[in-house]
């Protein structure tokens, strides 16, 4: 879309799905925007507490070390130090993942990787604490370290922790596989020759960071009374509460967690890095502690995602019909096990209904930082991967790209790649709606390519809590437990208003802290608009049903023969009596008189997250004399079943896809012979910028999500599992060279360019 | 470890504090003036979470010393609305979603304000150049550059 034929969306009415829906599906302003445009908003690092320290960790050089000393006696005799931390200072006698978690968060007799936390320290000021860090002295005994996915599987690979595989993995393997997979369905071998051509590939994608802008950051406070507060930017605050009063030895409640606005986290803030150690050194010191990461630590030390060698095998018939799909996916997630090689396996065909499918993962560990989700954790680098090969299928069938899919593609009943039959799908209908975009017959200028890519994601439900109190002016307040990051409250707004039938400038949210609410899952899994949603229009039902009830007591009728509507009880039918409308602020305005507050409530599980499906379609031209790419036309079309807010939608949409460019063209973890990650900086952790990009074009589709009243599915990670392999496919056919590594840097496509030359 | 003196004026006041020489104006602004809208995305020069103008220059202050404010006239984003009134930017910014975590817009509007004081009428291609230096990792940029045309639009009618 040309900038001038851009107008701002408000009202909606372009979207309107034909419901008779008042206010979901219209974009009114979000109501944390007034304190975000103003610097009133308060994210992790904004709060301070009176008699607060500074904090600072202590970090490994080395990618592999046995600690065999740690003297903190000339940083404690610093004037300001107040407390200093090790692995001591931790709860002993944990276990599997929570065990690992500590082991990340706090070195134990190891250092794992470069940048892997090995002491604290809290002192009167910020630069206090960091140069009693360059005081506490470590002896290492530095060890054989390795960093690559495919040489860690080697024999002789350096052993990262003998012990960690678990059962799943097959006899004979190195240990640092420490978990397998495999799936399918049918019969490959048999399906592959029925195939006209078969395609076999290597592919790798590296280790990336959900480079969100804000660090992690807390404000801590524990006494010894085993009490204790913690402010932080976080996806999940209980999960924040859980494993910080494991790690500390504390009872869950006695921990109170309150969740920052927050600054980005794209599954990167779904876990625990600094936040005990902030409460361990609180403790100690008895005073409040705040800890903020640098930059660098960010980048060594928490995210990434993992990085993937992946071999596939597609086979096709001449016609475009797939017959068999075979994939082996090794992930390597850092010096735990973890990395999301089952969601690479399944993400990987399941855009498609196969007869003959078969993936087989593995887990990895390297001396990396432990991964952390990323946006769809392990789906992009499958769809990469396997929609690359489809896409060389077509160019040497002769086919075309779209066409293929829609003669592929999963639909409604579909066994899928990884099992169950598909409920009610919108891939069909995202093809539709690409190949109808005036984006995909427009004409392409020379030194461009054009590709496309389908992606899918589950999406996920998960525990969720949500409480709605009445005001006597008949306005809400409503409490949620999932940290709102790219304008959920907006959208819980609406749904709440739309079963209300009151105004959305009536509803306030809130993300409610631990204290006050039943647990909550982490925001993640694209769950906040489905699970968090489902809740509030289940629990704002929950105070309609008790409005009616005041209402048919006041007119002296039965509960049944009240009926909610536009914001009024009415009786529900000509037999139910003659009553005027009784609007929601009349029956507010007595509740105190008429039995007492009223709320809503609900909790549960909700399981009936849709999956969702995108297609997107992208030209690249390539500079053959710099390798540069740059990406001049994106279209990102996907299922949001229905959209609540349709501009935050959007948004997710373009967020994705500027990510994945990222992915694919700059983005990486580059790690030096030594170990050491050689850039932990934005300055050469590129990720894109304003000038990099084009507009981003979005068509919203909405195939609604049976598992949501109003048929939600969640948007948010979708977006970034089609555009790696999209983006390789325009690069791949402008460049004239197929580009099976990413990123595409520019070093790596003239390399791909000078090698095609030579052969 | 002696502090520094420095006077100075943020946002039109009259400020006075002291600090450690190697404190950058950032940590000055959020640390001792309780100023926390500037944000402190890398602490390097790249990411303009923490832009403020300096005498009407655009600059990163986690680059600049805090002792280097002394005489100096600093704008920071809580400065931008007039009392009640949000100023245009900060209005087409919540209007067209062109935020979504929140984080980089502090120092994207004071940025994005730098430039419309210097040309009112920038072209796509300008905005994009202008704004390279403050990343954003939510919107894929889209929704910002369009905020800023529209709001330099509605500047342009009403002067
Ligand atoms: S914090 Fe100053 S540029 Fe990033
Ligand atoms: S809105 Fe999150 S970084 Fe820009």
């Amino acid at each position: 879309m040309a900038l001038d034929e851009y107008k701002p969306q408000k009202g909606g009415e372009e979207f309107e799905t034909g419901h008779d829906f008042k206010y979901v599906g219209t974009s009114p302003d979000r109501p944390d925007g007034f304190d975000k445009v103003t610097g009133r908003a308060r994210f992790g690092a904004d709060m301070s507490a009176p008699g607060m320290l500074f904090a600072a960790i202590v970090r490994s050089p080395h990618a592999h070390a046995r600690i065999l000393r740690i003297d903190t006696s000339r940083a404690e005799a610093l004037k300001g130090v107040k407390a200093v931390v090790t692995r001591a200072d931790f709860a002993g006698g944990l276990s599997g993942e929570t065990w690992n978690v500590l082991e990340n968060v706090m070195a134990g007799d190891t250092a794992l990787y470069d940048g892997h936390a090995v002491a604290a320290v809290a002192a009167t000021s910020a630069l206090i604490a960091r140069d009693a860090v360059k005081l506490i002295e470590v002896e290492y005994e530095v060890l054989a370290h390795v960093t690559d996915v495919d040489e860690a599987m080697k024999d002789g690979a350096p052993v990262i922790r003998g012990g960690a595989a678990d059962g799943s993995v097959p006899e004979g393997l190195h240990p640092n596989v420490v978990r397998y997979h495999e799936s399918g369905h049918g019969d490959v071998e048999a399906g592959f020759a029925e195939a006209d051509l078969v395609i076999e590939d290597h592919f790798r994608t590296e280790a990336t960071h959900q480079g969100y802008i804000e660090p992690h950051a807390c404000l801590a406070s524990l006494g010894s009374d085993g009490r204790g507060e913690v402010w932080c930017c976080t996806q999940g605050h209980w999960n924040v509460q859980k494993l910080c009063a494991a790690l500390l030895g504390l009872d869950t409640s006695g921990l109170r967690v309150t969740a920052s606005e927050i600054g980005g986290g794209f599954g990167g803030k779904t876990t625990i890095f600094i936040e005990p150690v902030a409460l361990a050194l609180s403790r100690k010191a008895g005073r409040p502690v705040k800890l903020v990461m640098s930059r660098s630590e960010v980048f060594r030390a928490t995210g990434p995602t993992a990085s993937a060698s992946m071999d596939i095998r597609i086979g096709m018939k001449k016609d475009g019909t797939i017959t068999a799909a075979d994939g082996v996916f090794r992930l390597q997630g850092g010096a735990f096990p973890g990395a999301p090689m089952e969601m690479t396996a399944m993400c990987a065909f399941a855009c498609y209904g196969l007869k003959n499918v078969r993936h087989v993962g593995y887990d990895v560990m390297t001396n990396r930082p432990k991964q952390a989700a990323y946006r769809a954790p392990g789906s992009p680098m499958a769809a990469f991967a396997v929609e690359s090969v489809i896409d060389e299928l077509c160019e040497q069938l002769g086919l075309d790209r779209i066409e293929v899919r829609l003669k592929n593609a999963a639909r409604e009943g579909t066994r899928s790649s990884y099992g169950p039959r598909f409920q009610r799908i919108g891939l069909v209908e995202t093809l539709e709606a690409a190949r109808a975009h005036p984006h995909y017959s427009a004409p392409l200028k020379p030194g461009q390519g054009r590709g496309v890519s389908c992606g899918f994601w589950f999406n996920f439900g998960g525990e969720t809590s949500v409480s709605l109190a009445l005001s006597e002016d008949g306005s809400a307040q409503l409490m949620v437990g999932t940290p709102d990051i790219g304008g959920s409250r907006a959208s819980m707004a609406l749904m709440a208003a739309e079963v209300l039938g009151i105004p959305y400038e009536k509803v306030r949210v809130t993300i409610a802290d631990t204290a006050s609410l039943g647990y909550n899952e982490i925001s993640h899994g694209s769950r906040v608009t489905y699970a968090s949603g489902l809740a509030t229009i289940k629990a704002a039902g929950d105070a309609v049903q008790k409005l009616c009830r005041r209402a048919a007591e006041k007119w002296g009728i039965s509960e049944d023969a009240v009926k909610w509507q536009d914001g009024c009880a009415v009786p529900s039918g000509p037999n139910a009596g003659d009553f005027d409308p009784l609007p929601i602020a009349e029956i507010t305005a007595s509740m105190g008189a008429t039995g007492g507050p009223i709320s809503g409530h609900y909790e549960a599980t909700p399981e009936g997250a849709g999956v969702s499906f995108a297609t997107h379609i992208v030209d690249a031209e390539v500079d053959p004399e710099t390798g540069k790419t740059s990406v001049v036309r994106y279209t990102v079309v996907q299922d949001a079943g229905k959209a609540i807010h349709p501009a935050y939608v959007e948004g997710q949409y373009q967020g994705g896809a500027a990510q994945g460019i990222g992915w694919a063209l700059n983005e990486e973890y580059i790690y030096g012979p030594d170990g050491r990650l050689q850039n932990a900086g934005f300055l050469d952790y590129r990720i894109p910028v304003a000038s990099d990009l084009p507009m981003i074009d979005t068509v919203i589709v909405e195939v609604p999500n049976p598992g949501h009243p109003f048929g939600v599915r969640g948007v948010g990670e979708t977006s970034i599992c089609p555009p790696l392999a999209a983006i390789a496919n325009a690069v791949s056919a402008a460049a004239g060279v197929r580009m099976r590594h990413l990123p595409m840097s520019p070093p790596s496509i003239l390399a791909a360019l000078e090698k095609q030359a030579h052969a | 470890m002696s502090s520094i003196h420095v006077t100075t004026q943020v946002n039109g006041d009259a400020v006075e504090f002291l600090c450690d020489t190697r404190e950058t104006l950032l940590d000055v602004l959020r640390d001792r003036l309780d100023l926390t809208g500037a944000k402190e995305g890398c602490g390097t020069g790249d990411c303009g979470a923490c832009s403020v103008t300096v005498n009407g220059r655009l600059v990163c202050s986690c680059l600049m010393l805090g002792v280097e404010a002394e005489g100096k006239a600093i704008e920071t984003v809580e400065g931008i609305a007039k009392g009640e009134d949000l100023h245009p930017l900060q209005r087409k910014f919540i209007e067209h979603a062109a935020l979504q975590c929140g984080i980089c817009t502090p120092g994207i509007l004071i940025a994005a304000r730098n430039l419309l004081e210097r040309n009112p009428d920038p072209t796509e291609t300008e905005v994009r150049y202008w704004l390279a230096g403050n990343l954003c990792r939510c919107t894929g940029y889209d929704k910002i550059v369009r905020a800023v045309m529209d709001a330099a639009e509605e500047m342009r009618e009403a002067s």
